[in-house]
């Protein structure tokens, strides 16, 4: 993927006496009968980028979803910067607004022009002035390299175009934590780098992520740790040498030898 | 830095009781908030307010085959008006020896339709097999060669609302197939009186369709020759249908990519060809949901001709109630019907919701 | 094999005979059809016209001034057997714009109810939304005007025994009989306050929008809206003294007198058209809300928004854009429905046209004026539809 190995050299999380995050101690998710996750124990510290892989249906995206609770967990804590996930209503609001979301699809909304869906949180949410979410949006667009486009509709935009107008979007509320799921898999391959430079231009930026991705090469040059998911729990989790020249488990060997 | 778990297998544990099983579905489907609790409770003292004494009504205190001056004794439902009356309600003013016609004629129907209805029937014999059960049905009912003849004036009941439903689907279908050809036509002429032909009759109610009909179409024939009542009907109904079947044909025909049209003009088909052999049976699948629906209304439509006086079974029904021995168990005749149109409809749309996930899958 | 004719570039190309040419052979075929279709249209009329001089039936639109000497069971504007046959086709018109306005609107409202119970979290509230659905969609809606009828006549005593479920409200054989504000100076102000908390709400959501945009601040404008409607009124209504007085119906020997009566027919007509068609409503709804991709609602709740603001912002607009061209469809339906009055023996357009017709004997004409009226309703809202699928679709490349 020509990243450089220099981007390595990003600030790496200072992890003193900081409490982390976001921690998951024990947690346990069923749908219905089927136990999707299983005893869950997750710290991320601030600045931290974490790659999650594993097979289709090892409850990785189910994982990241019940961070910001669009999936809810029947045991176990979840803890968003210091706020705890419960079906307190208020709580989930904060929690939130503090955790921004890509998704596979994008899911712009095609009513709005392009700068109407940057603007709609900031303004309903937080209250801001049009003017004001307006310059804000604009400078994400910049940022994404796509402020040409604010006039548009998300229809009349490609895919690349449109995932990185909906990391934009989630920028646009300033979270302090941005969960990627499979961002780059409904992408052509053509559009893939063009949404992967915006997300290392994002880590370099000191922005924590997780992110659910085959996308190999992009852990290998920007995350700090790799977790390998199946079947409902972290089987394994390492930093990206060692997790790829010298996998441990069974099944990370197996999925490993099959994606690479 | 380290690993998670260490064991191949991992333990699948059970969920929290409350969220799983009868309590679970109940917590989950019935109370899972403060509003819904609330309205689960409004809605069963609804429930136990009306239910009970309407099951009262209609099963405990009810007569099922007895003389009317029994029912009037009684608080319960009467439903003995059907019983007494079936031979009228369900055959009108049909010869009563020679009612066993129509009855087998409508057996041979619904046998044609439990065939039809599965998938693997769909071949080339379909269309021949239709052909010769509707030329036996309307000889059982008319007659000749060998059988009385029975004229159209005497089909009455739920024969004529049979028959008023199924020729005009038939009829209509074809008329509709042309109307949405036009439409898409560049012919200037040929697209404009289609268009207007189809706005014409969607614009305006069935009944005004069928006033034309009853009352019209006598003017428009030369002195001496008349048609009868239930063909003027049967005419209307197919000229009506027809402007539905055309748009959502026209649907079909807008949903096939036009790739299709250029692969079969560059065949060196020409425009007849190019529809009967590429066009038409591709957009005619499509669209078959959507005319399972057309037949419900066409169905359901059928009961309009009471007003222009023709003995549907909605007619005959009405006819019952007006004897003075069995007047007043309107609510009965009434809900008994409607059960009947209820069966025959909902039946008819569940299997168009089938075929509609059947046939998506390959689209 | 044949040697390659090298085209001649002194020879004029031959002209392509007639039956080769497509262009010419579109235009004989419409020539044929158009023909034909004429064709066929003149043999008719010249059998109508025969058949007419036969039967001395007049033509034209003559009879519309002359004497109907036919009564209409229910009007909005007065009309009497002296009034001319044109006086009694309007009163019908108006009969039918009145049942099919209020149908409309309870039909809608029902409709979105029952669409949005379909979809409830509650299995009771869904499944009975459900049964309603199915049930009142495969019933024909001539048999469930027939049911209802019915039920007035043979169910409801007379008015001597008349039901009386609430106060001021009896149900009988001749109807439903309501008590009303009795006549008063109050009401017409009263009406024009209401209008002018209207005009005010539309203001004050102007400004609130200007002001979001400048600063961010929100403003209750739906509460503050419901507030004037029913404050400014109340204010009129104090500044009058207050008239309590209620026009009550009192049963005088085997009648009522007072307050107002809703014909058995209306009623049953009503009840069945807004009950048949808002089942139709019900499905279009939830089918529209449906349409709109849970990844949609995803990515409102992830930017923070309430339930309300994803409603509001994200799931309406997208759900009217589906919802809104079927709907002003059955609005339609209910409207040529409403022609079955005549089985039930509601005064509507279709049923004094009929009289007409069979009092003068000229059917074309009186067909001819129904299906013109009924085409007005359905080309209106053709052009409705069609502005409305313009503004509303979404861009894309």
């Amino acid at each position: 993927m020509g990243i450089a190995m220099a981007d390595k050299n990003i600030q790496k999380t200072s992890s003193d006496s900081d409490r982390p995050i976001i921690e998951i101690i024990g947690m346990h998710k069923w749908y219905g009968d089927f136990h999707v996750l299983a005893d869950i124990n997750l710290r991320v510290q601030e600045k931290e980028r974490i790659v999650i892989c594993g097979p289709s249906g090892s409850g990785k995206s189910t994982l990241i979803r019940c961070i910001n609770r669009l999936e809810e967990h029947q045991r176990g804590q979840i803890i968003v910067d210091g706020i705890e996930l419960t079906s307190d209503i208020k709580n989930i609001e904060k929690v939130r607004a503090e955790v921004g979301m890509v998704f596979q699809h994008f899911n712009l909304f095609p009513h709005l022009t392009i700068i109407e869906n940057l603007t709609l949180g900031p303004v309903w949410v937080r209250k801001m002035p049009k003017k004001e979410a307006e310059e804000a949006a604009m400078m994400y667009l910049e940022k994404v390299r796509i402020a040409e486009q604010a006039k548009k509709y998300p229809g009349q935009l490609s895919g690349g175009q449109q995932q990185r107008v909906a990391i934009a979007r989630s920028l646009c509320m300033n979270p302090r934590v941005m969960l990627f799921d499979e961002p780059t898999s409904a992408l052509d391959p053509e559009m893939i780098k063009e949404v992967l430079d915006v997300m290392i231009d994002l880590a370099r930026e000191g922005m924590t992520m997780l992110v659910v991705s085959h996308e190999m090469g992009f852990a290998k040059s920007v995350a700090d740790r790799v977790m390998f998911m199946d079947d409902g729990q972290i089987l394994e989790e390492n930093n990206p040498n060692d997790f790829f020249d010298n996998p441990q488990h069974e099944r990370t060997k197996l999925f490993l030898s099959q994606i690479l | 830095m380290t690993q998670q778990a260490s064991t191949t297998t991992r333990e699948h544990l059970k969920p929290p009781v409350t969220h799983v099983g009868v309590l679970g579905w109940i917590r989950k489907n019935l109370f899972n908030s403060w509003f819904n609790s609330l309205l689960t409770v409004l809605v069963l003292y609804g429930l136990l307010v009306t239910i009970p004494p309407l099951f009262k009504w209609a099963f405990v205190d009810s007569l099922w085959y007895s003389s009317p001056q029994a029912c009037r004794e009684i608080d319960g439902a009467c439903w003995s008006i059907i019983p007494k009356n079936a031979r009228f309600i369900f055959f009108g003013f049909y010869p009563e020896d020679q009612q066993w016609r129509p009855l087998t004629a409508m057996i041979l129907l619904f046998a044609l339709v439990f065939y039809t209805q599965n998938r693997r029937s769909w071949n080339r014999a379909l269309f021949p097999i239709w052909t010769f059960g509707l030329v036996v049905m309307g000889w059982l009912m008319h007659g000749g060669l060998g059988l009385p003849v029975v004229e159209t004036a005497k089909w009455s009941g739920l024969p004529l609302t049979l028959t008023l439903s199924l020729f005009g689907m038939v009829g209509a279908y074809p008329l509709g197939v042309l109307l949405a050809l036009g439409r898409r036509s560049k012919l200037p002429v040929i697209h404009s009186m289609s268009v207007i032909y189809i706005e014409l009759i969607r614009g305006v109610p069935l009944i005004s369709l069928l006033f034309m009909s009853s009352i019209m179409f006598p003017l428009f024939l030369p002195e001496g020759v008349t048609i009868d009542k239930v063909l003027r009907a049967q005419v209307a109904i197919i000229l009506f249908t027809a402007a539905y079947i055309a748009e959502v044909v026209r649907g079909g025909l807008q949903a096939i990519p036009k790739g299709q049209y250029e692969a079969a003009d560059s065949l060196g088909l020409n425009y007849p060809q190019a529809m009967r052999l590429i066009v038409l049976p591709q957009a005619l699948k499509i669209v078959i949901p959507p005319s399972v629906g057309i037949l419900i209304s066409a169905f359901k439509d059928t009961s309009l001709v009471v007003i222009i006086a023709l003995y549907d079974v909605l007619k005959t029904t009405k006819v019952t109630l007006s004897n003075p021995l069995w007047m007043g168990f309107s609510s009965e005749a009434y809900l008994a019907l409607a059960l009947l149109y209820f069966i025959f409809c909902y039946a008819m749309s569940r299997y168009s919701r089938k075929l509609e996930k059947a046939l998506h899958t390959g689209h | 094999m044949g040697k390659a004719a090298a085209p001649d570039a002194e020879s004029t190309p031959s002209a392509i005979p007639l039956w080769r040419d497509p262009k010419k052979r579109a235009i004989v075929f419409q020539i044929v059809v158009l023909l034909l279709v004429l064709g066929t249209a003149y043999v008719l009329f010249s059998n109508t016209q025969a058949n007419l001089s036969r039967q001395s039936i007049a033509t034209g639109f003559g009879f519309l001034q002359t004497e109907s000497g036919f009564e209409i069971g229910e009007s909005v504007i007065p009309y009497s057997s002296a009034d001319t046959y044109g006086r009694a086709l309007l009163a019908g018109a108006l009969n039918t714009i009145k049942v099919s306005f209020i149908g409309i609107v309870l039909m809608t409202i029902l409709g979105v109810f029952v669409g949005i119970a379909r979809l409830s979290r509650n299995w009771l509230v869904s499944r009975m939304a459900a049964v309603f659905i199915e049930v009142m969609q495969n019933i024909p809606v001539l048999l469930q005007l027939f049911f209802w009828y019915a039920i007035f006549y043979e169910a409801f005593p007379s008015p001597r025994q008349a039901l009386n479920p609430l106060p001021g409200l009896f149900l009988c054989n001749r109807g439903l009989i309501m008590a009303v504000p009795a006549d008063n100076a109050a009401h017409q102000p009263m009406f024009i306050a209401l209008i002018a908390a209207l005009a005010l709400w539309w203001v004050i959501r102007r400004w609130a929008k200007g002001r979001q945009e400048r600063t961010g601040r929100s403003f209750p404008v739906v509460r503050t809206g419901l507030g004037l409607c029913l404050l400014l009124p109340a204010l009129v209504w104090l500044a009058y003294g207050a008239p309590t007085a209620l026009d009550i119906p009192e049963l005088q020997g085997f009648n009522f007198h007072g307050g107002i009566t809703v014909s058995p027919e209306f009623s049953a007509l009503l009840l069945g058209l807004v009950l048949y068609t808002s089942a139709f409503v019900a499905e279009i709804v939830r089918a529209g809300i449906q349409a709109v991709s849970r990844g949609q609602i995803e990515a409102a709740m992830s930017i923070g928004l309430r339930p309300g603001q994803v409603l509001h912002l994200v799931v309406m607009p997208q759900a009217l854009r589906v919802i809104v061209p079927p709907l002003t469809s059955q609005m339609l339906n209910l409207t040529k429905n409403s022609s079955l009055a005549i089985a039930i023996g509601f005064a509507d357009f279709v049923s004094v046209a009929n009289t007409t017709i069979n009092q003068t004997g000229q059917a074309i004409e009186g067909v001819a004026l129904i299906m013109a009226v009924y085409l007005c309703f359905s080309l209106s809202t053709s052009v409705f539809m069609n502005w409305y699928n313009k503004k509303t679709a979404l861009v894309e490349r």
